[in-house]
């Protein structure tokens, strides 16, 4: 990039929010992706939406690419600036600019923490549900752009199912608004949806207005032990049969009971094939009903133990398991890859199966966790991409995961996007013709493909 | 002729300053969970500014990308050594830790700063650190502008690298050392420990000392103050520069040797976690490192010795009428981990309302050193921690770390509010005066 690119990107946003020593970029060259980094040349970070309309207009016209970040804890390479350019950073917007009580909506900057949205909307006895593992420290930008999900899923949802409207900046610096307040919109092509979980390949997002559900008013936790995996499965599938969605309805694998057990001593059975946590929420009489009949479906499926917890103290102990999940298989080796192949929930103790075979076939530690209730798994490879050899191992497994995960009928991702972690897999999913209807879309918004260029859709 | 020093050569030397840290920085799974935490991001929205930024910098220099410059230094240097990056780490990454070994590094490769080279200096030399202190206590009203009623002063002439309006402790004019006989015997002793003042209660916080022996006292214990005692090296330390910190820790270990006691006592988080870190800091010297555990085995915190120790008497306490907050240092919540007993301590003391106030355990933004030159930022933070305490309305902000004490004495007069800081043990010290006073 030229020094007189530097200067024009400094008159825009001023001197002290443009950053260019090396150290500094350095550390924009990573998010939370093992195995991507490149540096950007320029590091910019806006204060309004204005600015980067103009910074927008000014690199569509000098073709400099433009990578937006939030928090760049995404798990796909999404803010990796793997051709150089600009790293628009967003810290600035962090604003919540108004909780709406009477129609139960927020309106907040981008750079806004989604942790922090929640502890100013829990005042009010409300909650904004997508609840990434990173809530403390993800964005709302960055959540919405990656349809982020989390824990409470399986009954909640993701990221799109509470975006309402957007302000947004095109490649050429246009600024749209999309959607609002109102429950019911359907107006025109769904443009909301369309941004939400674009990943920052379409445009900029500046402001968001998202839904807000009233927070539960009474939750209970349960934990079972199956020595049998496809009693777990039909466990998962006879909770919803009994017409129960739990808020959170989660699994572990033998691979990660064992390492968690020799990690956290939460004592958990290393003979297990898997553990379930459920939590119900609701209303206090309609949870103890639920809680009751989800224990009936456990113990008539074969659970070994089975555990209520009568307290918060009781609750957190339950779920030490599962938060020591990650964290546990991450110690065990220096590199971690956090997958979210998805699949149908009915094919879950199928989808489990089939990475416990890849893992022993090809010789690498997979543990897998995740969101048994909505089908979302993450096996977890953990391995050292300073070992050449053993990274060969690695990236086939992960082929032959994805591979399976779609012959099940499943789906790369399930709430991390794609970027340029599960690009190879794109077509499999979606098959020319989808991939060629997404490239269009990417190429009529972008024509100079300056945004995020290389990802989610590939080169095109 | 002598062969010319490239830029490859240099990269290859700071390579060799970070070697053995290449495992340790590869757990760094670049999570971002540590920006949750760090005081310094949640001001700065830098990437350099957390650890996993400074981290990724040290791998750079490991895989050749940066050398160790001045702003590598810079970096390095935005630290509060809070820990809190740490204890959150889901990899178990000692991120503090890997950046002082950072700092380290940038010692080695670049040298110290200039004027921390001539403190450093003053500190190597107990008889000649003792002697400016003296004298700066001695002219201490000439140097500082007391504010009237509290244990604080606004330097008035702009000393190198502070700021001119803050408010610091004044500097005694005379250390506690020289006011008590090394041995203070009491009648029937239980115990026989020996005091760790530290500089900051030696040279300013005299009042502390003071109520520590006077509640060891009170409890039947007799306390030693070995006259030839001095800084622990943590301010060292945490520059970077771990020679001269070593050499001062052996120091402290045959200073504390020739005296036959049970325990050895501090009174601020950060000196009694250097005494207990002793081991780690001489872990290569087989000699050394066996004589550094055998003090930090008898180590405590005054609180922790109060409590798990000695079980303080409570039929002699009187009453102290106040609102008291806590604020849980750095180095004792993350570093010692001793958070019950401080809280036990104001809980037994009869007529005193204890309310904790938000984020107790959150860094002041003091971080030794740190605030000297990094004021503005430093008071960003503490103001945070500021807010919180008015909120709890207490007139009294109990805490055990004397960088803490000042640091938010400091913010509280820079708010225009009133409350006073002091050290939990002062309040036990009330208490059994008050008792006396029944
Ligand atoms: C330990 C761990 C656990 C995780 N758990 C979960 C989980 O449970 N569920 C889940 O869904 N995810 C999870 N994630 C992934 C990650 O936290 C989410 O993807 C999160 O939404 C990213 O937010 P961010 O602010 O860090 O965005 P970034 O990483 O900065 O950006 C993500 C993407 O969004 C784009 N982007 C960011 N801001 C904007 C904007 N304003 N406009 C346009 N594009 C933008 C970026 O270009 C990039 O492509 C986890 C990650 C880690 C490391
Ligand atoms: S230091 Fe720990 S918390 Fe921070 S990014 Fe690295 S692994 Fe995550
Ligand atoms: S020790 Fe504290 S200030 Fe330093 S990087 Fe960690 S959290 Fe930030
Ligand atoms: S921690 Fe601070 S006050 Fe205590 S001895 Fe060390 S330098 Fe002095």
């Amino acid at each position: 990039m030229q020094n007189t690119h530097i200067e024009a990107l400094k008159k825009i946003v001023g001197q002290d929010h443009v950053l260019t020593s090396p150290e500094d970029l350095y550390t924009y060259s990573y998010d939370a992706t093992p195995g991507h980094a490149h540096m950007p040349e320029v590091v910019v970070i806006p204060g309004n939406t204005q600015e980067i309309s103009e910074i927008m207009k000014f690199a569509n016209e000098n073709k400099i690419p433009v990578y937006t970040r939030g928090s760049g804890t995404n798990l796909s390479a999404g803010t990796v600036p793997t051709k150089g350019g600009i790293v628009l950073l967003m810290a600035r917007f962090n604003k919540i600019i108004e909780v709406d009580l009477e129609n139960l909506v927020a309106v907040v900057e981008v750079g806004v923490v989604v942790a922090d949205l929640n502890d100013e909307v829990a005042k009010s006895g409300l909650i904004y549900p997508p609840d990434p593992g990173t809530v403390a420290t993800a964005t709302m930008g960055g959540t919405i752009s990656e349809n982020a999900g989390g824990l409470r899923g399986l009954k909640y949802g993701v990221s799109k199912h509470y975006v309402m409207g957007l302000e947004v900046v095109l490649a050429n610096g246009d600024i749209l608004k999309t959607g609002g307040k109102n429950v019911k919109d359907v107006s025109g092509y769904d443009m909301t949806k369309l941004f939400t979980g674009a990943e920052g390949t379409l445009g900029v997002l500046t402001r968001a207005i998202v839904k807000l559900v009233p927070a539960p008013e009474a939750r209970k936790s349960m934990m079972a032990i199956f020595k049998d995996l496809d009693d777990a499965g039909k466990a998962v599938s006879g909770i919803i049969a009994a017409k129960i969605i739990p808020a959170t309805l989660e699994i572990l694998d033998n691979a990660t009971i064992r390492t968690v057990e020799d990690y956290a001593k939460v004592g958990l059975p290393l003979d297990a094939e898997a553990v379930l946590l459920i939590e119900v929420d609701g209303i206090p009489e309609v949870v103890e009903k639920e809680a009751v009949k989800v224990m009936d479906v456990l113990k008539s499926n074969n659970a070994a133990e089975v555990q209520i917890a009568k307290t918060d103290a009781e609750r957190d102990q339950l779920w030490a398991a599962r938060r020591a999940a990650l964290p546990a298989l991450a110690k065990l080796r220096p590199t971690t890859y956090v997958e979210d192949a998805t699949v149908p929930r009915s094919k879950v103790p199928a989808f489990l199966k089939a990475v416990n075979d890849i893992a022993k076939r090809n010789n690498v530690t997979i543990g897998t966790f995740g969101h048994a209730g909505d089908g979302n798994m993450h096996p977890t490879i953990v391995c050292d991409l300073r070992n050449k050899e053993e990274m060969e191992r690695v990236y086939k497994a992960m082929d032959e995961m994805f591979k399976a995960a779609v012959e099940l009928n499943g789906t790369l991702s399930g709430e991390h996007g794609i970027g340029l972690g599960k690009l190879p897999w794109m077509e499999l999913q979606h098959g020319p013709q989808g991939m060629n209807a997404m490239k269009a879309i990417k190429r009529a918004l972008d024509p100079n493909l300056i945004l995020n260029p290389g990802k989610l859709v590939g080169e095109c | 002729m002598t062969k010319q020093i490239t830029a490859g050569d240099i990269n290859a030397h700071d390579k060799e300053l970070l070697n053995d840290l290449q495992d340790a920085l590869a757990n760094c799974m670049k999570c971002g969970n540590c920006m949750a935490v760090c005081p310094i991001y949640k001001e700065t929205s830098k990437e350099s500014s957390v650890a996993r930024g400074k981290i990724s910098l040290m791998e750079a220099v490991l895989n050749g990308t940066l050398p160790i410059t001045a702003g590598f230094d810079t970096i390095m240097a935005k630290c509060l050594n809070c820990k809190s990056c740490t204890s959150k780490c889901p990899c178990g990454v000692k991120a503090d830790e890997l950046i002082l070994r950072g700092r380290h590094a940038a010692v080695k490769a670049r040298g110290l700063h200039p004027i921390k080279k001539n403190v450093f200096r003053l500190l190597r030399n107990r008889q000649l650190f003792d002697f400016a202190l003296k004298m700066g206590g001695t002219f201490g009203p000439l140097t500082f502008k007391k504010i009237p009623g509290k244990m604080a002063a606004v330097s008035r002439f702009p000393m190198p690298g502070m700021d001119a309006k803050r408010a610091t402790a004044p500097i005694s004019s005379s250390p506690l050392r020289s006011q008590h006989p090394e041995v203070i015997k009491v009648a029937n002793p239980k115990f026989r420990v020996a005091f760790f003042t530290g500089c900051t209660i030696n040279y300013m916080y005299t009042d502390v000392g003071e109520s520590v022996i006077n509640v060891l006292k009170e409890n039947d214990v007799e306390v030693v103050i070995p006259g030839t005692q001095h800084c622990c090296g943590t301010p060292v330390y945490v520059s970077g520069d771990f020679d001269l910190a070593k050499e001062m820790a052996k120091k402290t270990i045959e200073t504390f040797e020739k005296f036959n006691v049970d325990y050895v006592i501090g009174a601020c988080g950060s000196c009694t976690e250097a005494l207990k870190e002793y081991p780690h800091w001489l872990h290569d010297d087989k000699e050394w490192h066996a004589r550094a555990e055998k003090i930090a085995k008898k180590t405590y915190e005054i609180s922790e010795f109060l409590v798990d120790v000695l079980d303080f008497r409570k039929d002699t306490l009187g009453p102290v009428n106040a609102t008291v907050t806590m604020h849980d240092p750095c180095h004792m919540v993350r570093g010692l981990k001793v958070t019950k007993q401080p809280r036990d301590v104001l809980k037994a003391i009869p007529g005193l309302n204890f309310v904790e106030m938000k984020d107790c355990d959150r860094c002041c933004g003091s971080g030794g050193s740190f605030s000297l030159a990094n004021y503005e930022l430093s008071r960003q933070i503490n103001d945070k921690k500021v807010a919180n305490i008015a909120n709890t309305k207490a007139d009294i902000v109990a805490t055990s770390c004397g960088t803490c004490r000042m640091h938010i004495q400091d913010g509280i007069l820079q708010n225009n509010m009133n409350q006073d800081v002091v050290h939990t043990v002062q309040l036990l010290d009330r208490a059994y005066q008050a008792g006396k006073r029944k």
